[in-house]
């Protein structure tokens, strides 16, 4: 039977929920373990920092609000759920009236195109090359140089970028430095504003995409390997099937399933990494907004990016959750 | 089109399962003694005190390059890897800092494992809600992007050692080894040898760690290696954000301090460039021996030969 089960997708939402839930807990406790008052030491921070801090009453009043901290912790911690829940972040401190929501809102449309389109390359790239170097029939050729393009793997995403800056932004010049997009143009629809996406976006993806993709590649591989010597790929080669059909049908659709599982649990890392991938790139995203609050020791702002970047990853690992049972039609009654 | 017939594919049955000889493994624990070795030999003969701020001449390019434009001095043979702006001798900074990024790693790749053994053995050995209760945290955990909590927590904290560095790392490091080593008991709980102890009177305890444990060791150093090189990635990370230690030099306090100094912009390449370069050794070192152990404990990867 294909579809998802009234069983598995139950089971599905609730680790949606119990995910945000024990990132918004971890998001509640650790400034609470800071040593002192986190809005004395906030203010305190900011006006040595500042010297002076302007409308500081003001933004005392909306923290006192936001974190409301003369109530007893419990009502505190449901507070502060609610919040979380209405998409209610407060106030960042270093731009004070923006509020954190709409900084975050502003952000999230950068990342969200460049990790998955990344994403999506490196699987897919990954995935063929895998299935490419773990299936007999390839061409020695093919095998012998396909695994160049894998030379990256060990290396995290941001170094790749430092090196990608240095050869094609600084040393050949075909790439811009930084930012999202050239200066003087505006997010419209026009084909000269997203040649400029491109032209900005292909650095920081290329070094996602490149250190990423050895992983799915080694995982296909290994698989196809694996799956060769099963009596199904025995009898369908047996049986006088065309090879290019033994090869998806039967090797590459089986060897897939557990590179999907391994997509899911590896999201949080990719997300992580791309935080100073962002960084490195002036990339207006959410990672480039966190290290801003960092910087600024812009508290709410930390907080608040990092708890939409919770919630963003466990909606799309519940997505891959989804749809895994439409690729894998046994997990419905097996774990289902 | 054809190559339908191959060969049977093990035709001499190897007399031992695992051959701890492997291509890979040997090349990656190479690089790695490389690089410890160039670390201690270091210590003894060249003047780590020079790691420390405005104990040289700033700006130096390495020895054999020289850098257009004011500012920059002709290479000196004194800092044979150049300086850096705050007046530090690159090769002072990646002897010292090498050792102090992978410790972290090791810290807290150790406690990690230990610790996802652990819960690993208990929830593929017992079953039922101990099994449920640790499969739904370890997901949960490892659906977290770690590192945006991680840059949250240090984010609170003002100053920051290695060894605390490790321990907050490790809090993150334990739902993948837990993963690993319950998918693995769950097999070998119902071999003989374990039916066999069971049957025997041996009490749980005895059965995990006197049959299972030894059949995990090769899984469980699988999950080292390649935690160890998650671990020193993650600490890497923070630190080029700047939330790393600040007492005590790092390779990635390194780089965060040359993107501070616009070193890209400038062509200072040696200034990231060296600890990059150091640290990919340390990664492709631990992830050639992580392929390698992966190997051993799944013989049929090695099939197909090349790759």
């Amino acid at each position: 039977m294909r579809g998802i089960t009234k069983g598995y997708l139950i089971k599905r939402i609730a680790m949606l929920l119990i995910t945000v839930w024990l990132g918004l807990t971890l998001m509640f406790i650790i400034p609470r373990l800071a040593p002192g008052d986190p809005i004395s030491a906030m203010v305190s921070r900011l006006s040595a920092q500042a010297g002076r801090v302007e409308q500081s009453e003001q933004m005392i009043e909306a923290w006192r609000e936001r974190f409301g901290l003369d109530a007893p912790l419990s009502i505190q911690y449901l507070r502060y759920m609610g919040n979380s829940f209405r998409f209610r972040l407060g106030y960042s401190m270093a731009y004070f009236p923006t509020t954190v929501e709409e900084m975050v809102l502003r952000a999230m449309p950068w990342t969200l195109g460049l990790l998955t389109l990344a994403t999506l390359i490196s699987f897919m790239v990954g995935i063929a090359i895998g299935a490419l170097l773990g299936w007999r029939p390839t061409p020695r050729l093919v095998r012998t140089f396909l695994p160049i393009t894998l030379c990256f793997t060990s290396i995290p995403a941001f170094m790749l970028g430092i090196l990608l800056t240095y050869v094609f932004a600084f040393g050949l010049r075909v790439f811009p430095f930084a930012g999202a997009y050239a200066r003087g143009l505006s997010p419209e629809y026009s084909w000269e504003f997203v040649a400029s996406v491109v032209h900005h976006g292909t650095l920081p993806a290329a070094a996602v995409v490149l250190t990423s993709m050895g992983h799915w590649a080694l995982g296909m591989r290994a698989m196809m390997i694996t799956n060769a010597g099963e009596d199904y790929m025995v009898l369908a080669q047996a049986k006088g099937l065309r090879p290019s059909r033994v090869f998806w049908m039967y090797g590459v659709r089986n060897a897939i399933l557990p590179q999907v599982t391994a997509l899911a649990l590896s999201i949080g890392a990719i997300a992580g990494g791309s935080i100073i991938v962002e960084y490195i790139f002036t990339y207006p995203g959410m990672g480039y907004l966190l290290y801003q609050g960092i910087v600024n020791n812009d508290y709410p702002l930390i907080q608040g990016v990092v708890f939409v970047l919770i919630c963003g990853v466990a909606v799309a690992v519940f997505i891959i959750d989804l749809l895994y049972p439409f690729i894998d039609p046994r997990i419905t009654y097996e774990r289902g | 089109m054809n190559e339908v017939e191959h060969p049977p594919e093990e035709v001499a049955l190897p007399t031992r399962d695992y051959s701890w000889l492997n291509g890979k493994l040997i090349a990656g624990a190479t690089i790695l003694l490389c690089v410890l070795l160039f670390t201690l030999l270091g210590r003894l003969f060249w003047d780590v005190t020079l790691a420390r701020v405005a104990s040289c001449p700033l700006n130096l390019p390495p020895i054999g390059f020289t850098m257009p434009g004011p500012g920059f001095q002709p290479a000196q043979a004194a800092h044979p890897l150049g300086t850096e702006s705050s007046g530090r001798d690159m090769l002072a900074l990646l002897i010292t800092g090498t050792p102090n990024s992978m410790l972290i790693g090791l810290i807290a790749a150790a406690i990690g494992i230990a610790v996802g053994t652990m819960l690993g053995m208990a929830a593929g050995f017992l079953g039922g809600w101990v099994d449920a209760v640790v499969r739904i945290c370890s997901d949960a955990v490892i659906t977290i992007p770690s590192l945006a909590v991680l840059i949250v927590i240090s984010s609170y904290v003002s100053e920051i050692d290695i060894k605390s560095m490790g321990l907050l790392l490790a809090l993150f490091a334990w739902p993948g080894a837990t993963r690993v080593i319950r998918a693995q008991v769950l097999t070998l709980r119902e071999r003989g040898y374990v039916q066999m102890a069971r049957l025997s009177g041996a009490s749980t305890p005895e059965i995990l760690v006197c049959e299972l444990l030894p059949n995990l060791l090769p899984f469980i150093a699988a999950t080292f290696t390649a935690s160890v090189s998650g671990n020193i990635l993650a600490a890497t990370g923070l630190e080029a954000l700047g939330l790393g230690p600040s007492r005590v030099p790092t390779l990635g306090m390194t780089i965060f301090y040359a993107i501070r100094g616009a070193a890209i912009l400038r062509g200072m390449w040696w200034w990231w460039g060296l600890p990059i370069l150091m640290l990919m050794l340390v990664f492709t070192g631990l992830f050639l021996m992580a392929i390698g152990l992966d190997e051993l404990v799944n013989p049929r990867l090695r099939g197909s030969g090349d790759a």
